[in-house]
């Protein structure tokens, strides 16, 4: 489990996170939502350790970041597994190159072992078949699932994907989600969702933060965001008459999500 | 304010050095990384040096042959002069000028590039120490690989001084080659080669750190390709002068 505890984050005098505590739990898929420039990413880049926050706390399992040293932190990195937004991929490998990157790096197995692993984790993200192609070969969607399969390489305790779903296709978006959703809940992962995609929100939410003007407003997940009454969440998630139907709908049928 | 803005700066990149000059995670993958930034750096550049130096160590012999044309003068200063501006100064400042655009920019693009694209953040969040990882390999190959590049440079030079001899007759075969071997000084190769040294350490250092640090996107990663050819030519042209007031005088 991954706690934050009041941190607070400003740049050039602006302050973009205020006092902003959340809990990502331990085999969920815990995510945080909220408007372009309600500081997502800063405070998922603070928690990851690539920015430091001026004020409070970061608890991995009771650790606190901000109290470790630099062996400390390049230990407890070892445990994390991270997807960026434009899946910064290594361009010079191929994708089982990026895959086998974290094992050569950090294992101690053998040469055959590391490609047995890397193999299943490119298996498990179906992308059997493509493991000696290029990043610059293969689409946005199989890029996104690469590098899904890197950050797993290492069985990680704490998965952190900076807006999986963005520049995809709908029909993708839904493959991705489903499967960070898998991997969580059969790994046993602590996966943290930076995203402003609705249909995530509502189909992989089983914990969700929401982020207004740097404060966490709101707390609680997928079904219980239908009958909120928090006035920016409600105008955030239901912007589209799409979802405000879809809201109607279940409202009147009081059926949850599922 | 400028003088600020330039402690800033050296006091970052000093900074940078000491992170980039750590113990490899793996030295396998380290070692594997150097030969790579061999090929990339150092082999690929040779063409270029061989070119570049043929043309220059013939345009060198016709000045000579142009300036020194007296009956006063013997006639193997051609060959004596010719040799000595390239051993001095052409083969190792000025071929590192010229690779401080080459492989400079190429560095600082790379680095850059990785930088903008959020790899160099996947390599920190794994706990790689990117500047290690991906600056340590090109320092290290490039000022090993350096003194051969000079090496290529200096025979090559000479030999383009020698086609002049060969395909005109500005000057006797015979007289070039003596003048080439008279008053030889041993010294002047070693020179080259200190310089060299150091020339290839800022050229790969200045460049790793202009990448290293780019923010923005693509304009901002031809910026500092650049901003890193600008610097590091200065910082040679610098050198070169306290070198060699160090190891000439």
């Amino acid at each position: 489990m991954i706690e934050v505890v009041d941190i607070s984050k400003s740049f050039d005098g602006k302050q973009i996170l205020k006092d902003v505590s959340a809990r990502f739990e331990t085999g969920k898929t815990n995510l945080i939502i909220g408007q372009s420039g309600s500081g997502k990413t800063v405070l998922m880049k603070s928690v990851v350790g690539l920015l430091r926050p001026e004020s409070g706390q970061i608890l991995f399992d009771g650790r606190d970041t901000l109290k470790m040293n630099s062996r400390q932190i390049k230990e407890l990195r070892k445990e994390i597994g991270m997807l960026f937004q434009g899946s910064a991929l290594f361009d010079s490998e191929t994708v089982l190159g990026n895959v086998l990157f974290p094992l050569m790096m950090f294992s101690d197995m053998s040469r055959e072992e590391m490609t047995d692993r890397a193999m299943f984790c490119i298996e498990r993200v179906n992308l059997k078949g493509a493991e000696n192609k290029y990043p610059s070969e293969i689409s946005g969607g199989m890029q996104k699932r690469v590098a899904i399969a890197r950050a797993i390489a290492l069985n990680p305790k704490y998965l952190f994907c900076d807006e999986p779903n963005s520049g995809l296709d709908p029909k993708t978006s839904i493959v991705i989600d489903e499967l960070l959703s898998d991997i969580t809940h059969e790994y046993n992962i602590t996966t943290v969702i930076n995203t402003h995609d609705m249909n995530s929100v509502l189909g992989i939410g089983d914990n969700i933060v929401f982020l207004n003007k740097g404060r966490r407003e709101w707390v609680g997940d997928k079904n219980k965001i239908f009958t909120t009454s928090n006035e920016a969440l409600n105008e955030f998630v239901f912007a589209t008459r799409l979802f405000q139907e879809v809201k109607d709908y279940i409202v009147a049928t009081a059926e949850p999500v599922k | 304010m400028i003088l600020n803005k330039w402690l800033a700066n050296t006091g970052k990149y000093c900074l940078f050095i000491g992170r980039t000059f750590s113990i490899p995670d793996r030295w396998g993958v380290f070692a594997r990384r150097c030969v790579t930034e061999v090929s990339k750096l150092g082999v690929d550049s040779i063409p270029l040096v061989i070119i570049i130096s043929i043309f220059i160590g013939a345009v060198c012999a016709i000045q000579m042959q142009l300036n020194t044309s007296s009956p006063l003068m013997p006639s193997y200063t051609v060959g004596l002069a010719t040799r000595d501006i390239v051993l001095l100064e052409f083969s190792n400042s000025i071929l590192c000028l010229i690779l401080a655009g080459k492989v400079g920019s190429n560095i600082a693009s790379e680095i850059g590039t990785m930088r903008v694209t959020e790899q160099i953040d996947a390599l920190e969040i794994m706990g790689v120490n990117s500047c290690n990882f991906l600056v340590l390999p090109k320092i290290t190959a490039f000022v090993f690989f350096m003194p051969i590049l000079v090496i290529f440079c200096m025979g090559t030079a000479l030999f383009g001084g020698l086609l002049v001899a060969v395909f005109t007759d500005l000057i006797p075969v015979s007289r070039y080659c003596y003048g080439l071997q008279a008053m030889f000084q041993e010294w002047y190769v070693w020179y080259g080669l200190i310089k060299s040294f150091f020339f290839a350490f800022i050229i790969a250092s200045v460049a790793s750190y202009f990448g290293y640090y780019v923010k923005g996107g693509a304009l901002e990663v031809g910026k500092a390709s650049t901003d890193s050819v600008v610097t590091s030519s200065i910082l040679i042209l610098l050198f070169d002068v306290i070198l060699t007031k160090l190891l000439l005088q």
